[in-house]
């Protein structure tokens, strides 16, 4: 019995989501007295014994090249192999976009319940339940999993990533991993931006930015604030903004600690991707746009003279 | 070729959501359904085009549900596909929905299986993957672009701050998002070609559910927004520094 923790990278990095999902799974370990094992497939530059400061004591590491290819099949064969190797009952991912495509897999072919965008720790005094957002986060439901295995993928942004003294021993697993089926050709990435799904901060613009070429002043105060940036849907829908920065119900939802809107209304489908930031900030020029309701602080006005006025205080701040 | 298009009725995306029985079951009284917005407007749509260039391609239609799914899949088909199939079961456990998705398909023998990247209700993003794992075929998530030569698809699917372009041969499941094709209105002829086209009603598989839904919750209401005039914003910046620490 113990708890493993898929620890995914991108780029030779582990990601941000990762730390997060070691933090977790290493609470669930200690909250259940079994202990906690990290899980990487591939390869990466990072230390993986400093991995240990999550509160992990080891990780198992399959170092196969094919396994810098993502194959949601392969990565899931590999992981239930490696779950039947270490004992594990309880699988943790972060539900981003590798956590989507290999969480639901692994857990059908082990026939464990899944409880998929987890925000808190299982409850255990009757039965194993998390909460996760539900309806677009417009609510939360409490799910438990009956399953002997039982497989939770943690929502991104929702648990505080601690750390702490530990090294964690790195342990080789022989699996034999089989061929892809899937061939990636090819990798458009944005460099240097923040991805949206793990950023910290998010400022947003909405069609009252009226036109692509105003943009500049929005990558401006994201980069100030090191944020990434987003849009509402007719933005992108107009091709002002790429398709994966639309956020809503039908993109992404996000939850970062600070999600700054501009020029955005606050459509009811817009505030289901973004309701569970922490603290919301509204620029709009119309004191009855809806967003207000859903903000904890705002600002009335135009946001062609505030946005720039803002960058500028940040700026202060930064160098204070 | 044949296709498979998994389809779920979602509560409007409007809909006020509100619990019932102590917080255990969601207040259906005034929901107007709708079809998942991704099933329909990306999965569905995608399927028809591909089915509108290749005369002999076969579309079929699949929900695990009641009886009240059926107007949902009733408007699928009037947008298009052959027939439809309704598993008469209700859950919201994915591996109880997508093996009941995964039995009609063994059956069926699909070359494509067609989800949406998530129901906007329970959000799982799950079944896809699921019904990948039963059906040991290759799985590709969140799809934005999918392109189809011979046996061979070419799909563009969403990674951390942006896409990565696979190839992978047939059979394949793929979830489906925005990009990959552009919603569509039904017209009046399909609405009418809707009626007649076969709904069949299967039985479902025994299977457990593995996770079940104990209780609802709705989130902790806002304070109320703290309003700063337009040439104070130094103030806002003090707050979001000082009061919430957010920067
Ligand atoms: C099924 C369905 C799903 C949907 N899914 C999504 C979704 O996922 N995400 C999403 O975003 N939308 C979604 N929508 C669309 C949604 O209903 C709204 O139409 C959309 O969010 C509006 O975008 P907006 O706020 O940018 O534009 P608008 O509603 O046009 O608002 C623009 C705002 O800018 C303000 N403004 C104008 N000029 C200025 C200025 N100079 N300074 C400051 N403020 C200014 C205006 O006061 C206004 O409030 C969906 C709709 C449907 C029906
Ligand atoms: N009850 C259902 N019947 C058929 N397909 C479903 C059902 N529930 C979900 N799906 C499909 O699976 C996708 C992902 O759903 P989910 O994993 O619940 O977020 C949806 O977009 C649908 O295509």
């Amino acid at each position: 019995m113990s708890v493993l923790i898929f620890i995914d990278h991108a780029d030779s990095h582990i990601k941000k989501g990762s730390f997060e999902a070691l933090t977790y799974g290493a609470d669930v370990a200690k909250q259940s007295g079994i202990g906690a094992e990290g899980l990487l497939l591939g390869t990466v530059n990072d230390d993986l014994a400093s991995l240990g400061k999550y509160g992990i004591s080891k990780v198992q590491q399959v170092s196969d090249e094919g396994l810098n290819n993502f194959d949601a099949e392969v990565y899931a064969k590999a992981i239930e192999e490696a779950v039947k190797a270490t004992g594990a009952t309880i699988i943790i991912f972060s539900q981003n976009q590798t956590g989507k495509a290999v969480a639901p897999r692994v857990a059908a072919g082990l026939k464990a319940g899944l409880a998929s965008g987890a925000i808190t720790l299982p409850d255990t005094s009757n039965g194993f339940v998390v909460k996760k957002p539900v309806f677009s986060g417009k609510a939360f439901a409490n799910v438990n999993i009956s399953s002997a295995i039982k497989v939770i993928s943690l929502s991104p942004n929702s648990y505080k990533v601690n750390t702490g003294e530990g090294t964690a021993t790195v342990n080789q697993l022989n699996i034999s991993i089989a061929a892809p089926s899937v061939k990636i050709t090819a990798v458009h990435k944005v460099s240097g931006e923040v991805p949206l799904t793990e950023a910290d901060i998010v400022v947003s613009g909405g069609r009252g930015l009226k036109g692509p070429e105003n943009w500049g002043m929005i990558e401006d105060l994201a980069h100030t604030l090191h944020a990434a940036t987003a849009c509402s849907r007719p933005v992108s829908d107009s091709d002002w903004r790429p398709h994966h920065e639309h956020v809503g119900q039908t993109g992404i939802q996000i939850a970062p600690n600070l999600y700054i809107a501009i020029g955005i209304s606050g459509a009811i489908q817009h505030l289901a991707g973004v309701n569970r930031s922490k603290t919301i900030v509204v620029i709009n020029k119309d004191p009855e746009a809806p967003f207000f309701k859903a903000a904890d602080y705002g600002i009335v006005g135009d946001a062609f003279e505030i946005v720039p006025r803002l960058t500028e205080e940040i700026k202060k701040l930064n160098n204070a | 070729m044949k296709i498979l298009v998994c389809i779920s009725k979602t509560p409007d995306t409007t809909s006020k959501i509100a619990f019932k029985e102590g917080n255990t079951k969601f207040e259906e009284n005034g929901v107007q359904w709708i079809i998942n917005p991704y099933d329909e407007w990306y999965a569905l749509v995608r399927a028809i085009e591909l089915k509108e260039k290749d005369a002999s391609a076969v579309l079929h239609l699949i929900t695990v549900g009641g009886a009240d799914c059926d107007p949902i899949i009733r408007k699928s088909l009037a947008l298009g596909g052959d027939e439809a199939i309704r598993v008469n079961a209700e859950s919201s456990d994915s591996f109880y929905i997508a093996s009941q998705i995964a039995e009609v398909a063994k059956q069926g023998g699909y070359d494509l299986i067609f989800t949406g990247k998530e129901t906007i209700d329970y959000n799982g993003s799950s079944i896809g993957g699921m019904v990948a794992e039963l059906l040991n075929m290759p799985y590709v998530s969140l799809a934005t672009k999918f392109e189809l030569a011979g046996t061979t698809a070419t799909i563009d699917r969403e990674i951390e701050g942006g896409e990565e372009v696979c190839e992978v041969t047939l059979p394949v499941v793929v979830s489906c998002q925005k990009g990959v094709a552009e919603q569509r209105i039904p017209n009046m002829r399909g609405i009418m070609a809707a009626r007649t086209k076969p709904l069949k009603v299967v039985e479902p598989a025994a299977v457990e559910a593995l996770t079940n839904i104990v209780s609802f919750e709705l989130p902790a209401p806002k304070a109320g927004v703290k309003l700063v005039a337009a040439d104070n914003v130094a103030e806002l910046v003090r707050l979001l520094h000082e009061e919430a620490k957010a920067i």
